[in-house]
């Protein structure tokens, strides 16, 4: 185990009868890194993270998480994290302060620590005022800091994150990322999980799974360059209809609404933007632009995703 | 590794949560201590196995002053009727087979005769066996009864005067209540234990919350403690306040001890909770978990306790399932309890069975438990 590692695995695997939930999954996480696992629903982001967290056992591979063997050593695993689970399972019926009471006291937080530590989330959560109040009648962006609080009470060095900001305001969601950014900061490693793709971009590194299998993995600007096409920005009235038409053109390979535009994936950005611009005058369409434009994080696992699975039914006609 | 140590913060952590869960919740609160009482109260007046009236046919051969002082014990008691006295035994056969009686009484030729000269003597009892229940208590009064004349006609006399194999012990007015009320609450008490304990661990599994707790470093036996010491607690409750409920409201006399009481009833409680909490683990939903503990508590209580049926009577086999059912040692000590009041050496059986159980099941309970999702 190198000592810089807080997560190391090999060829992890977890097999739910004859369905494969992760197909043998390499990945190291570096101390102080916030490594972000994305990937769309089901595609066994929670499968992999309860397996590093000890609460699924693997079916095979071989790995260590805070330098403990994830298939015989979960128990001890679990003194070392911090997890959080997708729901941020709270109990509804304590009050905050009795959540965090629970937990200082499951973590068996040392007494002459559990004041300060109980004002630090408290402070953290911005939940000084309302210590009395039950949990299940806190609004989501509180809850989820919360939740955070009572899984770092015992300040481990990893914290484990399931996709801790689903169903949360887009403002909560944006403090939730700077809670991560200064945990990180202060040197714990957070592993976290997410489909929403634009959140990749607070991550150090960045590793993407789909249907079991890891597909791309590295630093966000190196994921960038992984794909090969080019991407197309076009501004056009009525982008719905463009869409379609473009789609139907045999110009663009993929094609999606961005923002108030559209995003084209395209062979070759040089020829195909006259091309294009062409077709869309012709078929009626004022176009106002069409640019190359640098890929967003979310065009590329967009495109490697459908890349993998032209690969698969390739795979399964052959 | 070093396995991590069982913590008493975390078990006390534990403890205080299941509390205020409890305290929060009235519904659960209601189940604890309305359900244990309501569950009394009408079993209690429903179930009776004291026969009020029954019809008895006098077929007397003798007609002597002895038979007529023998019968006269009869309407006496307040539980007989006499309504008929025929002449013959195809007219008693007649009148129990019509049903129009519930027993016809054969008092012999010579019966004055017998009795005078000290011998024994038989009376020949017909009863309507369709109803077994009631042929067998109405058969126990006909012989308390008899015993009672069979005494009274002793005298200097040496021989047993009428043939009389029953003595009636410690319930000697034969209260069906007195059997019923301390089972009942064993039955009761065994059947709430296991549904209180049911819900704790499934309500976990369902809201999310146990997936938090699992990947902590919480102990499964520290899990288990803390979820059975509130209900400990109340289940405590439930016993003494059913006790006392036997005893104020059922007239039911306590005359053993007061402490053995509660040493039994801990030692019970811990079956029950670990088992609510054995199928809890198991079930993983609220509605299955309790389900489940209904069956498996329910029925076997009721049936196979020998609170209802006298377990010797049942088939070898069923005899032997009795063993794992706990509410039989419970029913045996509580029943001990309230009117023998012989030592706990007399019932030593029934509570190393009963400590058995709980051991055993508890065992099992935190052996079934993984600290897993799947």
């Amino acid at each position: 185990m190198s000592p810089e590692y807080a997560v190391e695995v090999h060829e992890l695997s977890r097999v739910f009868g004859d369905f494969v939930a992760v197909d043998r999954i390499s990945l190291t996480v570096e101390k102080g890194q916030v490594f972000g696992f994305l990937g769309p629903n089901g595609a066994g982001k929670s499968t992999t993270i309860r397996m590093l967290c000890g609460l699924l056992q693997p079916s095979s591979g071989v790995g260590r998480v805070a330098g403990f063997d994830v298939m015989t050593e979960s128990e001890t695993i679990k003194r070392h994290i911090g997890y959080m689970s997708q729901k941020f399972s709270l109990y509804d019926d304590l009050s905050v302060e009795e959540n965090i009471d629970f937990y200082t006291g499951i973590y068996n937080v040392p007494r002459d620590k559990r004041k300060e530590r109980k004002s630090w989330v408290l402070e953290m959560a911005g939940l000084n005022d309302k210590q009395h109040y039950l949990t299940g009648s806190l609004a989501g962006g509180w809850k989820q800091r919360l939740a955070l609080g009572c899984a770092v009470l015992h300040e481990p060095p990893i914290l484990f994150l399931d996709e801790p900001t689903s169903g949360v305001d887009p403002l909560s969601r944006r403090q939730f990322w700077d809670l991560i950014a200064q945990m990180s900061h202060r040197g714990t490693t957070v592993f976290v999980t997410t489909h929403y793709m634009e959140e990749a971009e607070y991550c150090d590194e960045l590793a993407l799974i789909y249907r079991g299998k890891m597909i791309a993995k590295g630093k966000p600007a190196e994921v960038k360059t992984l794909i090969p096409e080019d991407i197309l920005e076009i501004r056009v009235e009525r982008p719905f209809e463009a869409l379609e038409r473009m789609e139907g053109s045999g110009l663009v390979q993929e094609v999606a609404l961005f923002g108030d535009g559209l995003h084209a994936v395209v062979g070759n950005a040089a020829t195909v933007t006259t091309e294009l611009n062409d077709f869309l005058v012709q078929q009626g369409f004022v176009v106002q632009a069409i640019k190359q434009v640098t890929p967003s994080l979310e065009d590329v696992f967009v495109s490697l995703i459908e890349l993998d699975d032209r690969q698969r039914t390739q795979g399964e006609r052959a | 590794m070093k396995k991590p140590n069982f913590s008493r913060i975390r078990l006390w952590a534990l403890v205080k949560k299941e509390f205020i869960h409890i305290v929060r919740d009235p519904r659960s609160l209601a189940m604890a201590f309305l359900m244990p009482l309501i569950l009394l109260i009408l079993f209690g007046y429903a179930i009776t196995m004291d026969i009020k009236t029954l019809n008895l046919a006098v077929y007397d051969q003798d007609k002597s002053t002895a038979s007529r002082n023998y019968l006269e014990g009869f309407p006496a008691s307040s539980y007989f009727s006499v309504v008929a006295a025929v002449a013959s035994y195809a007219e008693a056969r007649a009148m129990v087979d019509q049903g129009k009686v519930h027993l016809a009484l054969v008092i012999p030729r010579h019966f004055a005769r017998d009795l005078e000269q000290g011998r024994a003597t038989k009376v020949q009892l017909l009863a309507d066996g369709s109803d077994a229940n009631t042929a067998t208590i109405a058969m126990g009064y006909v012989e308390a009864i008899t015993n009672r004349f069979s005494t009274a006609q002793l005298g200097a006399k040496v021989d047993l005067a009428v043939d009389n194999r029953l003595r009636v012990w410690y319930n000697p007015e034969l209260k069906s209540r007195w059997f019923i009320i301390p089972g009942l609450i064993a039955v009761i008490m065994t059947v709430i234990t296991a549904l209180l304990t049911s819900l704790t661990v499934s309500r976990e599994w369902e809201s999310g919350t146990m997936e938090q707790l699992i990947a902590t470093p919480v102990q499964p036996i520290e899990l288990f403690l803390g979820k059975m010491a509130p209900y400990f607690v109340i289940g405590v409750l439930d016993v003494l306040f059913s006790v006392a409920m036997g005893v104020w409201v059922f007239d039911v006399p306590l005359r053993g001890s007061f402490l053995f009481l509660l040493g039994v009833t801990a030692m019970f409680l811990v079956g029950g909770l670990s088992l609510g909490i054995m199928v809890s683990t198991i079930a993983k939903s609220q509605l299955v978990a309790s389900q489940l503990a209904m069956v498996v508590t329910f029925l076997p209580a009721f049936l196979l306790s020998g609170f209802l049926y006298t377990i010797d009577n049942m088939p070898r086999f069923l005899q032997v399932v009795t063993h794992v059912v706990q509410a039989r040692y419970f029913v045996e000590v509580l029943k001990n309890i309230f009117l023998k009041a012989s030592p706990p050496s007399y019932v030593a059986d029934d509570l190393i069975f009963l400590g058995l159980f709980a051991m055993v099941v508890f065992v099992v309970a935190l052996r079934k438990f993984h600290k897993k999702l799947a």
